[in-house]
């Protein structure tokens, strides 16, 4: 046990998830021996994963090949400060979503819960290989493990038709993905047909197919993503997978394309070309602001937070285009600070965007209801929960001093120091692209306002929402591990940059962890101190200290008299719940500003209708510009095709015996 | 820490507590002036103040802990944004914690909280506040913070002690970026503020209030701290915008001395700072909600093209 | 002092570049009518900047012929025209303002980096005002581009002309007197010409809305 190496601890956590996945299929119809002990479980492996991390970060990269696989062809695992890095993220958020996992799975729902417990499981022990891998096979390998896990995951309620539709389209984008990433690896290779990692490193592609690798990554990674236009998958699938999954889905899974993209762009590439970076800066900002404006307009819950998620996603893309950026122009220093910020924001995303998705299923069990047009006042009757989700809201918008206030700031500081680039084209685009980024920031607050207010806000919408009932145990336990790191991460962001240090030096060349433990753990100062600087805890500590100090003075000079009465009715006594802001209306500026972003339909009731309606539903342009055009071309190539199937025996061997003399003709010339 | 930076420190939030509602009545009595009225005198928002403190709360029915909390909040975030800005002397210790992005992170806190609490009780103003209110937020918040970067990129720092260091202290020079900036950074100040052009702080017109609507379910000594706040706000915005645009006479550091003359400098800027804004104020109509967003669009744009413009000029 | 100057006639491009932007994005003729007095006012600032600086005496003759034909002739024509033609009124443009500046700022970056050559062989002492010149010369002509009515039109042509005026003497210091007296003869012939034509639109179609020009095509 003395000689175990990180990487060995990290193959018990997998291990330990497989495990407990077969329990699962063993207790298949014992709900309550998979709720209560084997979820826990996987949550506690989860932490293993999480603990062997953070040694496997700081350690050497540790190499080790499983004889498992098809002969001749191991699976190679290697362990560096990227792979473990991801790890921790996947171990961290993965643990909090099981433990609420563990409260909130129900019998009768689809999916028998033991099958259900092996899905899960096997998803995280996917995701956990596909960092991990160290060669193109063991890769696409846990990839597709990835994949199809999580789309059984996302059906687990198959026998509603939507949601089976979500599945396939999920599936149907991922495999594209896929096999543009296969593509990707074949090019790496260099036509050695050596698959091994260790071998792609070592290949100097010329720039053309060094570009074409990095663009198939970037379609192939882009695609799980939800980069546009390959994000049309994300807003169908997450509302459609119980929240749990689509907190993994959307806080972890994503987060390995991420990885991909990382490790393709930097480690596997031995040079990175400038237009790649603005390349990607382009899209990742288009995503960004697509997402954040569509999750403004969303009536169901979990949509919202799904289109949130891309305009995250958008973020991420747009600070490795930056990174990529500075590193081709060799300033290794600028590169790491925009890394660090990526990196950043994956670990806060991960948390808070788990914690929206978990509260999301809270209320969704206590109500039974998606669409936030149906909700409100929840405050009231479920306050942990609310409580809770307030946090990750605070954080999913970028307010001091929670985490996602951190990673903005990391990344608007990153994106002020472009005037040194050697390109004065791109100097004067680039602080453009942070005013872009400060706009995101400040839509997706109006977001996270629509998103808590209509939710858990106001008076009740619906007459059933008065037995709506607080989280369990397991429920609040979890969502409060998820909420303690959003503070946590908000609060002390020196220690995670100590974390991604040891990332970004491989990667880029440079780090800011010396730099950054320089000034105290109390002090952010990425560069220098008179440049800029960000002391959390300071901050909070003002903001407290102001609270109480108002709080207690008002209190001490005047008194603390109180009454209740009934709001204002402005003379209107007849007011009901319905006459507040709905989510369509909550929605309206911004779908008036940004209209040419979607496509709206609308039914306006004329004046001489008895029971007049108003209907509007806003859709996806590229729906409808691309996809449906694209799926009528397929369609319309298959029925050509389908013609061939005759039914007939005697065709069926006509066509082989005509592909057989087709044949020996090629072979005779 | 050292005695001088605790003491401009202080000197700084005490500064802006008191001189915030004196601010605000000079305002209102410029604006009563030019509408040939007498106007109620100086003092009257203290007056406001201390009535609204002594009278009890009352609270809806519906009003969840957030609601009681929302105020407290909002207005521990504008005290303590005055204590970020360098208003009297650049020496102060709590800018090291909070650079100008975290600033428009502060007030985006105040906002958020505020734009929760109304929508808290369920009735129709409060969510329609709420959703004015956030539709300000979001064009004025990153057209504030472009203006932010381009100082920043003329003093190559985001802290705004920096930023007034290398525009106050240093060589006079003339940055024509700046003229952009300060034009985009009115219009967010009057935004922001809910002066006339985008809100009348005077009207409780239901189709029109903004600000009014966010806080109609406040009073007491809820009412009476928002109020404060507001005016805190006030002063915040306007010493930001005398800090990056006319930053003479805040006292450098370890300069006690200095700290004494430049209370009345200040005084005086502000005086004519609110002179301008009732002016303004006065002559101005008040636009439709709808063109709001056009006009915040544009100082937006008008930001952006002030950085544009430091690019171009290499100034 | 010379950083000074430079700086100075920095800050007079910039304030022509606002000018340009805040005419693109305005409603109303009468204000239009306004910017346009400003604008001259700035480039007759910035001639005798550039005449002190290099003392060639010519420039203020031409500043002088600015102020005189720029900043009280034209406009004063102007405003008469408003009032005879009845057309205070506020104008639609054809696109949404927020859109236009954004097309606007597009255009600055393309004139900056289109001028960024230039520029570099600009002995002057103030380079980077080429771009910001060229950039007001696209405003304008965006300006005119998404106007449907003729004044405003006839602003953004005037508008223009003041742009080329001021990349004249700020990036090559001026050009030679009988140039200049030459293109104010034209700019002002021009202004009558433009004034008649109006009339005359106003005599057929009964509306000064040039889209009315659309029908005097082939059927």
């Amino acid at each position: 046990m003395q000689n175990w190496l990180a990487v060995d601890w990290i193959l018990v956590a997998i291990g330990g998830w497989l495990l407990t996945g077969a329990l699962g299929i063993m207790a298949l119809r014992h709900f309550a021996v998979v709720a209560r002990v084997l979820f826990p479980l996987g949550s506690a492996v989860g932490l293993l994963l999480a603990a062997a991390a953070i040694n496997g970060l700081m350690g050497t990269p540790e190499v080790v090949t499983l004889p498992i696989g098809l002969p001749q062809l191991p699976f190679h695992l290697r362990l560096d400060s990227l792979s473990a890095f991801f790890l921790l993220v996947i171990g961290g958020a993965g643990a909090g979503v099981s433990i609420f996992a563990a409260g909130y799975f129900r019998q009768g729902e689809g999916t028998p819960p033991g099958l259900l417990c092996l899905e899960y499981h096997l998803f995280l022990a996917s995701m956990a290989l596909v960092v991990l891998a160290d060669d193109a096979y063991a890769f696409m390998v846990a990839w597709e493990t990835m994949a199809l896990s999580s789309f059984f995951l996302v059906t687990a309620n198959h026998r509603v038709p939507e949601i089976r539709q979500a599945g396939f389209l999920y599936l149907l984008i991922a495999h594209i993905g896929a096999i543009a990433i296969l593509l990707c690896f074949g090019v790496l290779q260099a036509n050695t047909g050596d698959y091994t990692f260790a071998n792609m490193r070592e290949q100097s592609l010329s720039p053309f197919w060094a570009s074409a690798a990095f663009l198939l990554a970037v379609l192939g990674f882009g695609a799980k993503a939800g980069m546009l236009p390959l994000h049309v998958w994300l807003p169908e699938a997450h509302p459609a997978a119980p929240s749990p999954v689509s907190a993994l889905m959307s806080g972890v899974m994503l987060k390995t394309a991420i990885y991909g993209l990382l490790r393709v762009s930097f480690d596997l590439l031995h040079l990175q070309l400038g237009w790649w970076g603005v390349a990607l800066l382009a899209i990742g900002l288009f995503t960004a602001l697509y997402g954040v404006v569509f999750a403004t307009v969303q009536t169901d819950m979990k949509r919202l937070l799904a289109y949130s998620s891309i305009e995250n996603i958008g973020l991420l893309l747009a600070a490795i285009g930056l990174t990529l950026l500075f590193k081709s122009y060799g300033m290794a220093e600028l590169a790491a600070l925009a890394l660090t910020a990526c990196l950043y924001h994956v670990v806060s995303h991960a948390f808070f965007k788990s914690l929206l998705f978990v509260g999301t299923g809270a209320v969704l069990h206590a109500t039974g209801e998606r669409n936030l047009g149906h909700l409100g006042g929840l405050i009231r009757f479920m306050p942990w929960v609310a409580w809770l989700v307030l946090i990750g809201v605070f954080a999913s918008s970028g307010l001091p001093p929670l985490s996602g206030f951190v990673s903005e700031w990391l990344l608007l500081q990153s994106f002020l120091f472009t005037p040194g680039l050697p390109n004065s084209f791109l100097n004067m685009l680039i602080p453009i692209v942070a005013a872009a980024i400060a706009l995101i920031a400040a839509l997706a607050g109006y977001t996270m306002v629509k998103f808590f207010g209509i939710i858990f806000l106001g008076q009740p919408r619906d007459g059933k929402l008065q037995h709506a009932h607080d989280g369990g145990g397991w429920e609040k336990a979890g969502m409060a591990w998820l909420a303690v790191w959003c503070i946590g991460l908000g609060l002390f962001p020196n220690f995670i940059i100590q974390l991604i240090d040891p990332v970004t030096t491989p990667l880029v060349g440079a780090g800011l962890g010396r730099k950054v433990a320089a000034n105290g753990w109390w002090l952010l100062a990425p560069t220098s101190i008179e440049r800029a600087s960000y002391g959390p805890v300071f901050f909070f500590i003002g903001v407290v200290v102001a609270f109480l100090l108002a709080y207690g003075l008002v209190r001490v000079l005047y008194h603390g008299q109180l009454r209740r009465s009934a709001p204002w009715d402005c003379g209107y006594p007849w007011q009901t719940p319905r006459m507040q802001d709905t989510a369509e209306g909550f929605g309206q500026p911004i779908r008036q500003i940004f209209e040419p972003f979607f496509r709206l339909e609308r039914h306006v009731p004329s004046p001489f209708d008895v029971a007049p309606r108003y209907h509007v539903s806003v859709t996806d342009h590229f729906w409808h510009r691309f996809y449906l055009p694209v799926a009528r071309v397929v369609e319309f190539a298959a029925e050509k095709v389908g013609r061939l199937q005759q039914g007939r025996i005697a065709v069926y061997l006509l066509y082989s015996f005509l592909t057989l003399l087709f044949m020996l003709f090629l072979v005779q010339r | 820490m050292s005695p001088t930076g605790f003491l401009s420190q202080a000197l700084a939030i005490l500064a802006a507590l008191v001189l915030a509602p004196l601010l605000m009545g000079w305002v209102n009595q410029w604006r009563a002036w030019f509408q040939n009225r007498r106007g109620p005198g100086l003092l009257q928002p203290y007056r406001t103040l201390n009535k609204l403190f002594v009278k009890e709360s009352v609270v809806a029915e519906t009003a969840s802990p957030l609601f009681r909390a929302a105020p407290y909040v909002v207005f521990g975030c504008m005290a303590l944004s005055c204590g970020i800005i360098p208003t009297l002397s650049t020496e102060l210790p709590l800018s090291l914690a909070a650079d100008a992005i975290a600033l428009v992170g502060l007030f985006a806190v105040a906002r958020v909280f505020i734009s929760l609490a109304a929508m808290d009780i369920g009735t129709a103003f409060g969510s329609l506040g709420a959703r004015r209110e956030m539709l300000i937020g979001f064009l004025a918040e990153p057209a504030l913070l472009t203006v932010f970067f381009t100082a920043s990129l003329i003093s190559g720092s985001t802290a705004l002690t920096s930023i007034v260091e290398s525009l106050a202290h240093r060589e006079f020079a003339i940055y024509p970026s700046l003229a952009f900036a300060g034009l985009a950074f009115s219009f967010v100040s009057f935004a922001e503020n809910a002066r006339v052009p985008v809100d009348n702080p005077a009207t409780h017109l239901e189709l029109t209030m903004i600000h009014e609507a966010l806080i109609l379910e406040y009073s007491g000594r809820h009412l009476a701290l928002i109020e404060w706040a507001a005016a805190l706000k006030l002063f915040a915005y306007s010493c930001i915008g005398l800090a990056l645009f006319f930053p003479w006479g805040i006292a450098k550091v370890q300069d006690p001395g200095a700290l004494l003359y430049a209370v009345p400098v200040l005084v005086g800027k502000l005086a004519i700072g609110g002179f301008l804004l009732a002016l303004i104020e006065s002559v101005s109509a008040k636009m439709r909600i709808f063109r709001v967003p056009e006009f915040l669009a544009t100082a937006f744009l008008l930001a952006v093209i002030g950085m544009l413009v430091h690019f171009l000029l290499g100034a | 002092m010379d950083a000074l100057i430079g700086q100075l006639i920095n800050l007079f491009a910039a304030v022509m570049l606002i000018l340009a932007f805040a005419m693109l994005s305005q409603r109303r003729i009468v204000t239009l009518i306004h910017l346009f007095t400003f604008q001259g006012l700035t480039v007759v600032g910035a001639t005798v900047v550039v005449a002190y600086v290099t003392q060639q005496h010519h420039l203020y003759y031409s500043a002088a012929l600015t102020l005189a034909l720029k900043v009280a002739l034209i406009p004063f024509l102007l405003h008469r025209l408003i009032d005879r033609l009845n057309v205070r009124w506020d104008i639609e443009t054809m696109l949404n303002i927020p859109t236009l500046m954004l097309i606007g700022i597009v255009l600055v970056v393309f004139a900056f980096n289109l001028a960024l050559p230039i520029s570099k062989l600009s002995a002057s002492i103030a380079r980077g005002t080429l771009g910001i010149a060229l950039a007001c010369v696209l405003l304008s002509f965006m300006m005119m581009i998404t106007r449907a009515k003729a004044v405003p039109q006839v602003i953004g042509f005037l508008t223009m002309e003041n742009a080329l005026f001021f990349a004249a003497t700020s990036a090559t210091y001026g050009m030679p007197m009988v140039v200049e007296l030459g293109i104010a003869l034209d700019v002002l012939v021009g202004i009558f010409i433009l004034g008649v034509f109006m009339f005359q639109i106003r005599e057929q179609f009964d509306s000064l809305d040039i889209r009315h020009l659309e029908k005097l095509k082939e059927e």
